[in-house]
């Protein structure tokens, strides 16, 4: 177990390490967030009770396709340098390799939020920094996280290459993405009524969490 | 490669039945659709495309539910075998899925007034067809062969679960915009014809969805031995 816990650490370690130097990532995922949302902005012409209704959606389209292309990149890079194969040969359990690629894709999208999210409530004027947001957030990202991480390894090892990732990854996410929207939603506007948002994203949470825990091997071996 | 084992007799004989069984069935389920069930008093003619269009999505789920099957089993022990019945019955499934969606739009045009509405059975079905879509395109897209099966298996699991937790949160979400114009699509209480005409469909399709299964399989058995005869001329 503790050795497991080495492991994973070691994997988190190794891709914060690759990220500082290069930061190529977090760049690319930051611009483009943002220029999301300006493009969402000047072709949706947002302005007052529009926000209202639309802005919680714009927010979360504008962080699924902005991790989608942080996520889509982090397995490429390391499959060119042949990062992965040599992960692989490694005397790593597989299960400790997922978790550690995990925790990196989720720190790289949360350090992308602590950006995109500040930036949102400036430009739109919609209070998402409270604490119910950001829980949602936090709950919302695992879940794009999770298939993301599996999807990206899969994608990585194909010829289409980050092309492949939106086809996985989006039908797939379709529960998470309406369940952190309606959950920001109902917190922005206080409405309590509804279906319990937050429990069924972390329900969905723990399933994709499963799925993903058991089938990763199969995504990355050989 | 089992199939190949029994080759010749055995296999075309059980195609042939299944076969003349899906023809005499069919001509049988349009007579029972057309002429001896009753003209649906509110809906009229247009209700008769529902028994095709549950019969449709009844082989889609079987379909997706055997590709699910198949799927975990060729990861637990790959084999060729498994992951062409699994492709087989995913490009059945897609195709008796488009069969559902199609349908559907003609019955809800008169009824609903709209050929499509964001109804959760609707966005569901549509997703379901995306899904397995990219299923199919999976293989093509990977180019290790092998590789290409595992991630297709892979797929085929994920996909397969991830359907009714889609369907549950679409339906959750569209209770807080009820939609008026949605009736349920059948009544409270359908004549005893109508519930047999239902069931015999579906019998009859789950043949179909066996023969053409079966074709799809002997038309890889063919291309494979093609390709073997291809590389031993070299």
């Amino acid at each position: 177990m503790k050795l497991t816990l080495q492991q994973v650490l070691a994997i988190v370690q190794k891709d914060l390490t690759v990220e500082m130097r290069a930061r190529d990532l977090l760049v690319l995922m930051l611009t483009f967030a943002v220029l999301s949302l300006v493009i969402f902005y000047l072709a949706l012409d947002l302005w007052g009770p529009v926000v209202q209704r639309v802005g919680p959606g714009l927010l979360w389209l504008t962080i699924t396709f902005a991790a989608m292309l942080g996520m889509g990149r982090t397995f490429v890079r390391e499959y060119e340098r042949g990062t992965l194969a040599g992960l692989l040969l490694a005397p790593i359990d597989r299960g400790a390799l997922f978790i550690g690629k995990l925790v990196a894709n989720l720190l790289f999208l949360f350090t992308m939020e602590a950006v995109t999210l500040p930036m949102f409530a400036l430009l739109f004027g919609l209070p998402v920094l409270r604490p119910s947001v950001l829980l949602i957030t936090a709950l919302g990202t695992l879940g794009l996280a999770i298939l993301g991480t599996i999807f990206s390894a899969m994608a990585a090892h194909s010829r289409a290459r980050e092309a492949l990732l939106p086809l996985l990854l989006l039908p797939t996410t379709v529960p998470i993405i309406i369940g952190a929207v309606q959950a920001t939603s109902n917190a922005i506007s206080g409405a309590a009524d509804g279906p319990p948002w937050l429990g069924l994203l972390i329900a969905f949470d723990v399933i994709f969490l499963t799925l993903a825990y058991l089938l990763f091997e199969y995504a990355i071996e050989g | 490669m089992a199939l190949s084992k029994n080759a010749g007799g055995a296999r075309r004989w059980v195609d042939d039945v299944l076969g003349v069984a899906t023809l005499i069935g069919m001509v049988v389920a349009l007579w029972l659709i057309f002429i001896y069930t009753p003209v649906e008093l509110v809906q009229g003619a247009v209700q008769k495309v529902f028994y095709i269009h549950l019969a449709s999505i009844w082989n889609a789920y079987l379909s997706f539910f055997i590709v699910f099957v198949a799927s975990i089993l060729y990861l637990r022990r790959p084999s060729a075998a498994k992951d062409r019945l699994a492709r087989a019955w995913a490009e059945i499934g897609v195709v008796f899925t488009t069969i559902t969606l199609i349908s559907g739009a003609i019955w809800g045009k008169p009824i609903w007034g709209t050929y499509w509405s964001w109804d959760p059975r609707l966005t569901t079905t549509l997703l379901l067809w995306i899904i397995y879509v990219v299923y199919l395109m999976l293989r093509g897209f990977v180019g290790d062969p092998e590789r290409g099966r595992r991630y297709a298996a892979i797929v085929g699991i994920i996909g397969f679960i991830d359907v009714p937790i889609v369907h549950m949160s679409v339906r959750w979400w569209r209770t807080l915009h009820p939609d008026p114009i949605v009736a349920r699509a059948e009544g409270p209480d359908l004549p005893m014809s109508m519930w047999y005409t239902v069931l015999y469909c579906i019998v009859v399709f789950t043949v179909l969805a066996l023969f053409l299964v079966r074709q799809r399989l002997h038309i890889d058995e063919l291309r494979e031995t093609l390709l073997d005869l291809r590389m031993t001329a070299r």
